[in-house]
C-alpha cells in the first residue's frame, strides 16, 4: 500500500529585508520586474548598445509600430553625455537606469496598473500625493510624439507616462502606452537618500553594503572627462557618417520582393546603426562640437534614418507587415 | 422643465485646457439645443482634472412642432419638376399638395409640411455624441484597442465614462442613451481617485455635485481657487508672512487637484542669497508652489505653500517632507547656476553670440547687438543719456541670454543681466538699462524713464522694426511672431511718456542707411510704409487713451510721421485741435471749412476735375474774394512756419484768423454762377481754404 506523497502547503515567501525596495536599489528593480511580469510582460534585458533613453530600445521604438500585441518591461542603462558632473552632483549622472514598460495596445486600466506598481515598491497613495501633470512627449530624433504626463510623487517627477501617437513618422495603430521610471530618483525617494551615490545598492548592512557610489562614481568621473574633454571629435564625426551610411546601406540591401509581397529582411541591423548615429551625435553635442545650425541638421539626419527604419520594420513579421 | 446633466469622465486633463474646455462644452451643447428649437433657461459648466461637467436647466420636454409651407412648381409643369417637388416635400402624390391661385404668374403647388417636434431626450441622444466627437481640444489623442480602427474616438486623454441624465426635478430622470466608441452613457461616476474610488449613481446636477463633494471632489474650479487662496493666506499669516499672490499659478494649481489640501513647507534660509526672482521661478515653475514674503523686509521668506490633491493619513507630513526634499535639490541647482554665472563677466559671454542665429536673414545675435549698440549711441543725446553708458548698456543688454539661470528660467532675462552687471561693478544706470531695455512689454507695463534705459529700449525696438521691414517681415493679420506691434507700441509709449522730441522717420532712415545699409539698401517706400504702421499703432494707442478718434485721423492725415514729425507733436496737435474745436471760433471755422470741402467734393465729382490750382486774382469780382485769398495765404504760411517749429497753438491761432473771412465769403459770394471761369476760380478759392487748414488737420475728417 503506497501512501500518496504528502503535499506540504507552501508559505508565501516574504521578501527578504535586503531585497526590499526601501533598502536596496537592486531590490527596487526586482520588485518592478516581478510586478510587470505578473501583469503579462515579457521581461527583457537591456539592449546591448549605448542609447539616450529606454525608448530607443527596439523593443519600444520598433515594436510600438504595427498591429501586433506587445507587452514588455526592461531596465535600460541610458547615456546622456551632457549630464555628466564628474561624480560631484548629487542628482545628475551621464549614465543612469530607466525602467521601461511598453504595452500595446494600451490597456484601459493603465493608470491603475501604474499606481499599483508604485504601491509594489512602497509608495502608498494614501500617504503620498500622486499627481498626473501634463507633459507631452516628443523625440525629434525618432520622429515620435505622444500625449501623457509626468507622474509626480510629493512634487517629484518619478515617471513619464505616454500614449504613443506616432513613431518614426508613422501613426501608431493601435496606440501603445509607455511608462518610464527614473530608477535612481525613485530609489532615492523610497530609501530617503539625498545623494544618488549614497543609495544602498545591495540592501546589506555594515561592511557588506555596496553603494551606488561604489559601483558608479569612478565611471561618472571617467566618462565626464571623456565626454567633455577627450572624446575624439574627428573620429566621432567619422563614426556618425559611417553609421549613417551603414544604416542606409543595410536598408537598401534588406528590401526583398515587390508589390504586396514586398518585405524587409534587415530592419533591426539597420536600426542599430540609427541608434549608433544618435549616440555619437549626443557625444559630439556634449563636446560642444556642433553649432546651432549643424545641430538641427544632424537631428534631422538621424530622424530620416529612424523613419526609414520604421518603414522597413513595418514590412517585417514583427511589424505585422507580412500578414 | 427638465434639466440635463452631462459628465465626461477621463484621465487627467491638462490644467491649462480645463477652463476653455468647460466653456466650449457649454457653448457647443447649448448652441445646438437652441438650433434644435430647445430654448433653455440657464447653463453652467465645470472642470476638474478628471471631468468636464455641464448642467443645462429648463430644457423643454420636446421640440415645438414645425409647420412649413413649401412652394412647388406651377400647375402643369413638366413631370420631372413635379417629382422633384414631391421628393423634397416628402409627399406620395401631387394630390396631397394644394394649389395656390396666382392670376399674374399662373397657379402653383404648395405643400404643407408638418414636422412634429421630437422629445428633447431624442434630440440629446443625437446631439451629445456629435459634440464629443467634434470637441475642439487644442491637442487630442487616440488610445487602446480601438485606436487601430479608422474613425476611432479622440479625446484629450482616454475617456472612461459618460453621465447623461435628463428629467424634471420631481421625477427620476431618464438616461440619455448613446454609445461612443464602446463607452455607454449612464448615471454612474466616481469620486476622488484615492479617497473615494468606488462608483456611485447620480440623478441630476444637485445630487451629483453634493455626492461628488462627499466623494472628495470639489467640482467648481472657482471654489477650488477660493479655498486654496484662503488657506494659503491663512497659513502664511499664521507664520507672520504674506502670500506672494500669483493668479496664473493659482489657476493652474486649481486645475491639478480635485480635493485641494494646502500645506506649508520650509527651505534653508541660506538659499535666499540667490536673487528672489530666481528662488521664486524655481519654486513656482518647477514645483508649482507659492512663495511667501516677509512683510518687514519685502524679501522672500524661507517657506513655500504647496497644494496637495489628497488628505493624507499622516496629516501631510510625508507630502511636506517630500516636497521640501525636491525644493532643496532644485534650489541647490539654482544656486549652482547662479554661482556659475557669476564666474563669467558679461562681456566675456559676447563672443558666443557670433554663433547664435538671431534670424536666418538678419544674421547672428552678435550682429543684432552691434546694431543696437550703434543706434543707442546715436539716440543717447536725443534722450539726454550719457553716450558712454548707453553704449555700454547696449553692448551688455543681451549678454545674460547665455547664462545658466536664464537658460533654465527664460522669464528672468534682463533681470539676471542686471544682477550680474551690478556684481561686476557696472554703473547703476547701465545695470538698470540691461533689465529695462525690454520694457514696456505690454500696454500696462511700466515705461522706463531713466535716460540710459530709454536710449537702449528705443534702440532695441527700432532695430527690430527696421530690420524686419528691411526683409519684408512685417506682421500680417493675426500673425506677428516677433511681436512687432508690441515693439511699435513700446516705442510710442517711450516717446510719449518721456516727451522725446524724436523724429521716427529720421531715426529709422538713419538706422537703415548707416547700420543695416550694407546688408539691405534703404528703400524710401519701405520707410514710409513703416511710418504708416506706426501711425496705425499710434491711432490705436490714442484711442485707448480715450482721445477722439476723428481728431486723431484728422491730424494724422494732415501731416504724417513720414514728413518727420515727432510722436509727441501729433499728440499735442490732437489736444490743441480738440481745444480749438470746443471754442466758438473753432466750431464756426469747422463749419465753414466743411462747407467748402463739401461743395468741392460735389463739384469736383460732377466736373470730373480737381480744383487745386491757385485762384487767379484777375477773376475776383467781389471784395470778399480778395479778402479770403489774402487771408488764406497769410494763414497758410503762418501755420506752416509754426508747425515747422512744432508750435501748434500758434498754428491753430493762425488758422483761426480765417473764420471771419470764410464766413463773409459764404455770406456774400455765390460759387455756382453761370460764368464758368468765375465758378472755377471760386472753387479754387475754396480749395485754398482746404489747403491752408490741412497744414494743421484734415477738417473734413472731423465729426459733428
Amino acid at each position: 500500500m503506497s501512501t500518496a506523497p504528502q503535499i506540504v502547503p507552501m508559505k508565501a515567501v516574504e521578501t527578504p529585508v535586503h531585497l526590499r525596495p526601501q533598502r536596496s536599489f537592486q531590490g527596487l528593480i526586482l520588485a518592478l520586474q516581478s510586478y510587470w511580469a505578473d501583469h503579462g510582460c515579457v521581461i527583457l534585458q537591456p539592449y546591448d548598445m549605448e542609447v539616450g533613453a529606454g525608448t530607443f530600445h527596439p523593443a519600444t521604438t520598433l515594436r510600438a509600430l504595427g498591429p501586433n500585441r506587445w507587452n514588455a518591461a526592461y531596465v535600460q542603462p541610458s547615456r546622456r553625455p551632457k549630464d555628466g558632473r564628474y561624480g560631484k552632483n548629487p542628482n545628475r549622472l551621464q549614465h543612469y537606469y530607466q525602467f521601461q514598460v511598453i504595452l500595446k495596445p494600451s490597456p484601459p486600466q493603465l493608470q491603475d496598473l501604474y499606481l499599483k506598481s508604485l504601491f509594489a515598491i512602497g509608495i502608498d497613495p494614501l500617504l503620498h500625493d500622486i499627481r498626473f501633470v501634463e507633459d507631452d512627449w516628443e523625440s525629434p530624433t525618432l520622429g515620435a510624439w505622444g500625449l501623457g504626463w509626468e507622474c509626480w510623487c510629493d512634487g517629484m517627477e518619478v515617471s513619464q507616462f505616454t500614449y504613443f501617437q506616432q513613431v518614426a513618422g508613422f501613426e501608431c495603430a493601435p496606440v501603445a502606452g509607455e511608462l518610464t521610471y527614473g530608477l535612481e530618483r525613485l530609489a532615492m525617494y523610497v530609501q530617503g537618500v539625498e545623494n544618488v551615490y549614497d543609495l544602498n545598492f545591495n540592501g546589506r548592512d555594515g561592511d557588506d553594503t555596496v553603494t551606488y557610489g561604489d559601483v558608479f562614481r569612478q565611471a561618472e568621473e571617467e566618462y565626464s572627462r571623456h565626454n567633455f574633454e577627450h572624446a575624439d571629435i574627428v573620429m566621432l564625426f567619422e563614426q556618425f557618417r559611417m553609421a549613417e551610411a551603414a544604416c542606409r546601406k543595410y536598408l537598401a540591401a534588406g528590401w526583398d520582393g515587390a508589390g504586396s509581397a514586398r518585405r524587409h529582411l534587415m530592419a533591426q541591423p539597420a536600426y542599430d546603426q540609427c541608434i549608433k548615429a544618435s549616440h555619437v551625435f549626443n557625444l559630439l553635442d556634449a563636446r560642444g562640437a556642433i553649432s546651432v545650425t549643424e545641430r538641427q541638421s544632424h537631428i534631422l539626419r538621424v530622424r530620416e534614418l529612424a523613419k526609414a527604419c520604421g518603414e522597413a520594420w513595418l514590412k517585417t513579421d514583427g511589424g505585422g507587415g507580412l500578414r | 422643465m427638465p434639466d440635463l446633466l452631462l459628465e465626461l469622465f477621463s484621465e487627467e486633463i491638462p490644467a491649462r485646457m480645463q477652463a476653455r474646455a468647460a466653456d466650449d462644452l457649454r457653448r457647443l451643447v447649448t448652441e445646438r439645443l437652441v438650433e434644435a428649437g430647445l430654448v433653455y433657461e440657464g447653463a453652467k459648466a465645470f472642470a476638474t482634472p478628471r471631468r468636464l461637467a455641464l448642467v443645462v436647466h429648463g430644457v423643454p420636454v420636446r421640440q415645438p412642432d414645425l409647420r412649413e409651407e413649401k412652394k412647388g412648381p406651377r400647375v402643369g409643369a413638366p413631370d420631372g419638376a413635379i417629382q422633384g417637388f414631391l421628393k423634397a416635400a416628402g409627399l406620395a402624390s401631387i394630390t396631397e399638395a394644394s394649389v395656390q391661385k396666382d392670376p399674374r404668374k399662373g397657379d402653383f403647388y404648395v405643400a404643407l409640411i408638418e414636422k412634429p417636434g421630437q422629445p428633447a431626450n431624442e434630440v440629446l441622444r443625437a446631439l451629445l455624441p456629435l459634440v464629443v466627437r467634434t470637441f475642439p481640444w487644442p491637442k487630442s489623442m487616440r488610445w487602446g484597442e480601438r485606436s487601430a480602427r479608422p474613425g476611432a474616438l479622440s479625446w484629450v486623454r482616454p475617456l472612461h465614462g459618460i453621465v447623461a441624465t435628463f428629467g424634471p426635478e420631481t421625477e427620476e430622470p431618464d438616461i440619455v442613451e448613446f454609445t461612443l466608441d464602446g463607452i455607454a452613457s449612464g448615471n454612474t461616476t466616481r469620486g476622488h481617485r484615492f479617497l473615494a474610488p468606488a462608483p456611485f449613481t447620480v440623478r441630476r446636477f444637485e445630487d451629483y455635485a453634493a455626492k461628488l463633494e462627499k466623494a472628495k471632489v470639489v467640482l467648481d474650479p472657482e471654489r477650488r481657487r477660493d479655498m486654496i487662496l484662503a488657506d494659503a493666506r491663512n497659513l502664511a499669516f499664521a507664520q507672520g508672512f504674506e502670500l506672494v499672490e500669483d493668479a496664473p499659478l493659482l489657476e493652474e494649481v486649481a486645475g491639478l487637484v480635485e480635493w485641494p489640501v494646502t500645506l506649508m513647507g520650509a527651505f534653508d534660509a541660506a538659499f535666499l542669497k540667490i536673487p528672489d526672482a530666481v528662488v521664486r521661478a524655481t519654486i513656482r515653475n518647477n514645483q508649482k508652489c507659492f512663495v511667501l514674503r516677509d512683510p518687514a523686509t519685502k524679501r522672500l521668506a524661507p517657506r513655500f505653500i504647496l497644494v496637495a490633491n489628497t488628505e493624507a493619513a499622516d496629516g501631510g507630513a510625508a507630502i511636506v517632507a517630500g516636497n521640501e526634499r525636491v525644493i532643496r535639490a532644485r534650489l541647490a541647482d539654482a544656486a549652482f547656476f547662479y554661482e556659475t554665472d557669476l564666474k563669467t563677466k558679461l562681456e566675456d559671454r559676447l563672443p558666443n553670440f557670433a554663433q547664435i542665429i538671431f534670424h536666418e536673414k538678419l544674421g547672428t545675435q552678435a550682429q543684432r547687438i552691434e546694431r543696437i549698440e550703434r543706434l543707442s549711441v546715436e539716440l543717447a543725446p536725443v534722450v539726454g543719456a550719457d553716450q558712454v553708458q548707453a553704449q555700454r548698456a547696449a553692448r551688455l543688454c543681451k549678454a545674460d541670454l547665455t547664462c545658466e539661470v536664464v537658460g533654465e528660467f527664460p522669464e528672468t532675462q534682463g533681470l539676471m543681466g542686471r544682477h550680474y552687471a551690478r556684481a561686476q561693478g557696472e554703473a547703476e544706470a547701465v545695470a538698470r538699462a540691461i533689465e529695462d531695455h525690454y520694457k514696456p512689454q505690454g500696454p500696462n507695463d511700466l515705461v522706463p524713464t531713466d535716460p540710459v534705459s530709454v536710449a537702449v529700449a528705443l534702440a532695441d525696438k527700432i532695430d527690430m522694426l527696421v530690420s524686419f521691414w528691411a526683409i519684408d517681415g512685417k506682421p500680417t493679420g493675426s500673425k506677428d511672431p516677433y511681436a512687432l506691434r508690441r515693439a511699435a507700441l513700446g516705442i510710442i509709449r517711450l516717446a510719449l511718456v518721456n516727451r522725446i522730441p524724436l523724429s521716427l522717420h529720421a531715426v529709422a532712415a538713419w538706422h537703415w542707411e548707416n547700420v543695416l545699409g550694407q546688408q539691405f539698401p534703404a528703400v524710401a517706400e519701405k520707410i514710409d510704409n513703416l511710418m504708416e504702421f506706426f501711425e496705425d499703432r499710434l491711432a490705436v494707442q490714442l484711442r485707448d487713451q480715450k482721445a477722439r478718434h476723428d481728431l486723431v485721423a484728422a491730424v494724422l492725415s494732415a501731416r504724417s510721421l513720414g514728413e518727420g514729425h515727432t510722436l509727441i507733436s501729433i499728440v499735442d496737435r490732437v489736444e490743441a485741435l480738440g481745444k480749438f474745436l470746443d471754442s466758438d471760433d473753432g466750431r464756426n471755422l469747422l463749419a465753414g471749412v466743411k462747407r467748402a470741402a463739401n461743395i468741392l467734393r460735389i463739384e469736383e465729382k460732377k466736373d470730373k476735375a480737381i480744383y487745386s490750382s491757385a485762384p487767379d486774382p484777375a477773376l475776383y469780382r467781389q471784395a470778399e474774394e480778395e479778402d479770403l485769398a489774402a487771408a488764406t495765404e497769410i494763414a497758410r504760411d503762418a501755420a506752416r512756419a509754426a508747425v515747422a517749429t512744432e508750435d501748434f497753438a500758434a498754428a491753430i491761432a493762425a488758422i483761426a484768423k480765417l473764420r471771419p473771412h470764410v464766413d463773409a465769403f459764404f455770406d456774400k459770394v455765390t460759387v455756382n454762377v453761370d460764368d464758368g471761369a468765375l465758378r472755377a476760380n471760386r472753387l479754387a478759392l475754396l480749395n485754398a481754404i482746404r489747403d491752408a487748414t490741412r497744414v494743421v488737420a484734415d477738417f473734413s475728417l472731423v465729426g459733428g
